[in-house]
């Protein structure tokens, strides 16, 4: 009991960065796209939870409301409408470069582990306060980053704004049925 | 003792992860569930420098990497619906369109 309460932090780092691996594993290793949302919805969990850890707590509620909830939705969407036209996803699996393509992953990993562990940027203790404060006072980590947001980051949020309504147009026409998309073969579009 | 290099350990291997599953899968929607593994890798990143350095543009910049995200999630997702539109299928080497 003792051990458990003098290392909480790291058992909750080890188990949680154990699951959010093998969730990631399973993105990538599952047949089928329905099974690898899933797979992708927890790790989306697991990070949020790591966010939380590190005082990040307004990161984590819009992680889980934007991604576990706005994204993961558009996903299964996508993979029930590709069902319904009577496309198989999973009969798409790999393709044949697949054992250079892990060899290759496991090199960038290995080379960024190396420039991390020979690195000395990240040792040292931490300073959350500054993460909570608001003016030296101590407030929530949401008014601290609305505040940081709408204050000294105000110009690249506009800027945003309008990436998004960028990317909603070409959305809706990606989307359309009658834009010039025809056939190779000239047959009708369904 | 979970110091930032633990937090950038568990990133790496999240981004590798999400490298191997963007060259590897064949169905182009799994490819973007890789590429979302990789954003996530990143914003990892972001939030244990943040509480390293006690800076909020991490954080910040974390928020800004997340709407990047959403707006490349709709895109690709768009995409998938006009290559199944066109091709009726998912796998990425059917689009072929452009090779001699």
């Amino acid at each position: 009991m003792e051990f458990l309460v003098s290392n909480f932090e790291a058992i909750l780092f080890y188990l949680v960065a154990a699951l959010t691996v093998a969730a990631g594993v399973g993105v990538i290793a599952l047949k089928n796209p329905v099974h690898s949302a899933l797979s992708l919805l927890s790790t989306f969990l697991m990070v949020a939870v790591l966010f939380v850890v590190r005082h990040a707590e307004f990161l984590a509620a819009v992680q889980v409301l934007v991604y576990a909830g706005g994204i993961m939705v558009l996903f299964l969407f996508v993979i029930m409408l590709v069902n319904v036209k009577g496309v198989r996803p999973e009969a798409a699996f790999l393709t044949r470069w697949a054992p250079l393509a892990i060899a290759g992953g496991v090199l960038i990993g290995v080379l960024l582990a190396l420039l991390v562990l020979l690195g000395v940027l990240a040792t040292g203790s931490a300073d959350a306060s500054a993460l909570q404060s608001v003016d030296g006072q101590l407030a929530g980590n949401t008014e601290a980053v609305g505040l940081t947001l709408y204050t000294t980051y105000l110009v690249p949020f506009e800027i945003v704004s309008v990436v998004l309504l960028v990317a909603m147009i070409a959305a809706i026409i990606f989307g359309r049925r009658d834009v010039a998309l025809e056939r190779p073969d000239g047959e009708a579009r369904p | 003792m979970i110091t930032a290099t633990h937090y950038l350990l568990l990133s790496l291997i999240l981004f590798s992860l999400g490298v191997i599953g963007v060259m590897m899968r064949r169905n182009f929607i799994t490819v973007l569930m890789s590429l979302e593994l990789i954003f996530n890798a990143v914003n990892l990143n972001l939030v244990a420098f943040s509480y390293r350095l006690g800076d909020l543009a991490g954080q910040i910049l974390a928020i800004f990497v997340i709407t990047i995200a959403a707006a490349e999630a709709a895109i690709g997702l768009g995409l998938i619906i006009a290559l199944v539109r066109l091709k009726d299928t998912v796998a990425l080497d059917e689009a072929s369109e452009m090779r001699s």
